[in-house]
């Protein structure tokens, strides 16, 4: 009985550490990004557009291609199960809906998870396992000034921005479906998507985009940070950072979808 | 150098600090003077890196207080602490260079992040540096395609870039050959003599130690065992030191008992 209880504790107790943990990276980060640049401490602009092209340009590529993919997947399950009712109409519809309320944010935030948020982990492990961030530190420059605030502006610049091309690449991949195997045009797509479309659908997405940036910008960091030991350490750290941040986003997906549903 | 205190440049008062469970150091009370260079002395894991890491304020102590110029740096804000390190240099033991920057904008960044200076007096301080510690004509090398001694080199130049009033070398020559490391050594000396900072010099190479010293302290599991000029700790009988300069083995645990039950234990 005693041991479970122990376990439970040291359990808790590590959670809320991890918690803090969190909690203390994003208020520092909060802070140098927004209150600092008013006592004259500018953000570091330039560290955070090559972040922008670094997390956010160079992954259009993978981001739009997977987004096209998965809009021929939407287009074909819906007309599996539509085609039942002869509503084969609606298919578009469907795709426009899902991609903009759900898909585009969420596969955008989960590619991004493994693409970008690995990246800061495996880059800032690998500068505290060789000292630069000791080093920074000794020179009496804040490391989350230098290295954590770029990547926030960073991706809550690029994250709203790639949703909206996995939306667009999204709804192009159900259209290139419907032209070809449901004998509709492009322009009775276009019309049919803007029809079903509202703006709420779009903007709900984007808020959600930045939320998931958010986070798969703090799990990143605060895992590189927190890496003990060489090689291996970084390495661990780059895995967990993936891990938790897909659990965390698909999480707080749950909870924003339900806010905008139920007041909606 | 303007010397508006009295007493010591470092003063460490009754140190204490763990590392989770463990005992890392022991009451430590050590005085740094002004324009000394102090050679800390000790076998691996003896605590006097960290006594370096708590002086730079890189680890926060358990207990215990440590004043730089008179000034207790444990309960000082960021901000406040941050202009007093802007006088300290440190060279790290691994260098510590920034891997994505060449060799001149790693010497060139506390300048342009700390100071107002033109582009071009940074340009010309940044060279100055360099051929100080007999790197000019790398400016524009990566770290990576540098050797061991010339990251040393180009760490060192760049914890001198503020000048510095105060230097810490956490082991300049490990993982370095003998020759590169004698090449560390006699840089330390010619800084000790052009500038007069005050210098603390961590490493465990006997030979270096008493080359470049005005005082020596041997650390010993997390103490302080002896602390003197090298002639004094040279003529020091307290056994520890004596086994640490005549570089005797640690002696095997004979207690039987206690053996089997640690391997019999579960």
């Amino acid at each position: 009985m005693t041991g479970v209880l122990a376990f439970l504790g040291r359990n808790t107790l590590g959670f809320l550490r991890y918690v803090s943990g969190l909690y203390d990276l994003s208020a520092k980060a909060a802070y140098w990004a927004f209150v600092a640049p008013f006592k004259g401490r500018h953000v570091k602009w330039g560290n955070a557009v090559h972040q922008m092209v670094v997390a956010g340009v160079d992954s259009i590529p993978i981001v739009s291609l997977i987004s096209l993919f998965i809009g021929i997947v939407m287009g074909l399950q819906g007309a599996y199960q539509l085609a039942k009712f002869g509503a084969t109409y609606f298919v578009t519809a469907l795709v426009g809906v899902s991609m903009t309320r759900e898909l585009g944010p969420l596969m955008t935030a989960i590619i991004i998870a493994g693409r970008s948020g690995s990246a800061f982990a495996a880059e800032l492990g690998t500068m505290k396992v060789s000292e630069e961030i000791d080093a920074l530190e000794a020179m009496g420059l804040d490391s989350v000034r230098y290295l954590v605030v770029p990547k926030y502006l960073a991706m809550l610049v690029m994250m709203p921005c790639l949703t909206l091309i996995s939306d667009l690449a999204g709804i192009l991949g159900g259209t290139a479906f419907e032209m070809t195997q449901l004998d509709k045009t492009f322009s009775m797509c276009l019309w049919a998507t803007r029809d079903a479309l509202v703006m709420r659908d779009i903007t709900t997405g984007l808020i959600k985009s930045m939320v998931f940036g958010l986070i798969i910008t703090t799990i990143g960091c605060n895992e590189g940070f927190s890496v003990k030991g060489g090689a291996e350490g970084v390495g661990k750290a780059t895995t967990s950072s993936v891990v938790i941040s897909i659990f965390l986003i698909i999480f707080a997906d749950v909870i924003f979808t339900a806010i905008f549903y139920y007041t909606g | 150098m303007a010397n508006d205190f009295a007493g010591p440049m470092i003063r460490v008062v009754d140190l204490v600090t763990h590392y989770g469970e463990h005992l890392i150091l022991n009451h430590v009370n050590l005085d740094f003077p002004t324009g000394e260079t102090m050679v800390i002395l000790g076998g691996s894991g003896t605590g006097k890196s960290t006594l370096l890491r708590h002086i730079m304020r890189l680890e926060r102590p358990t207990s215990g207080r440590i004043f730089i110029k008179n000034q207790d740096i444990c309960c000082m804000t960021e901000e406040r602490f941050n202009q007093i390190r802007r006088k300290i240099g440190m060279l790290f033991q691994s260098a510590a260079l920034f891997n994505s920057m060449t060799i001149e904008e790693n010497v060139a960044l506390p300048l342009h992040e700390l100071t107002q200076l033109e582009d071009s007096t940074i340009r010309i301080m940044t060279r100055i540096k360099l051929d100080l510690v007999g790197l000019s004509g790398f400016e524009n090398y990566m770290p990576a395609q540098l050797s061991g001694g010339m990251k040393k080199r180009a760490g060192l130049a760049r914890a001198l870039a503020m000048d510095p009033e105060i230097l810490l070398f956490d082991e300049p020559s490990a993982g370095l050959d003998p020759i590169t490391a004698a090449g560390i050594d006699s840089l330390i000396l010619k800084l000790k003599l052009a500038f007069r900072m005050t210098i603390i010099v961590v490493t465990h190479e006997l030979a270096s130690a008493f080359m470049i010293a005005d005082r020596i302290t041997v650390m010993d599991r997390g103490e302080v065992i002896a602390t003197g000029t090298p002639e004094e700790i040279r003529n020091c009988q307290q056994p520890r030191v004596l086994q640490f300069l005549n570089r005797i083995p640690e002696g095997d645990q004979v207690d039987q008992q206690e053996y089997l039950r640690a391997l019999t234990q579960n």
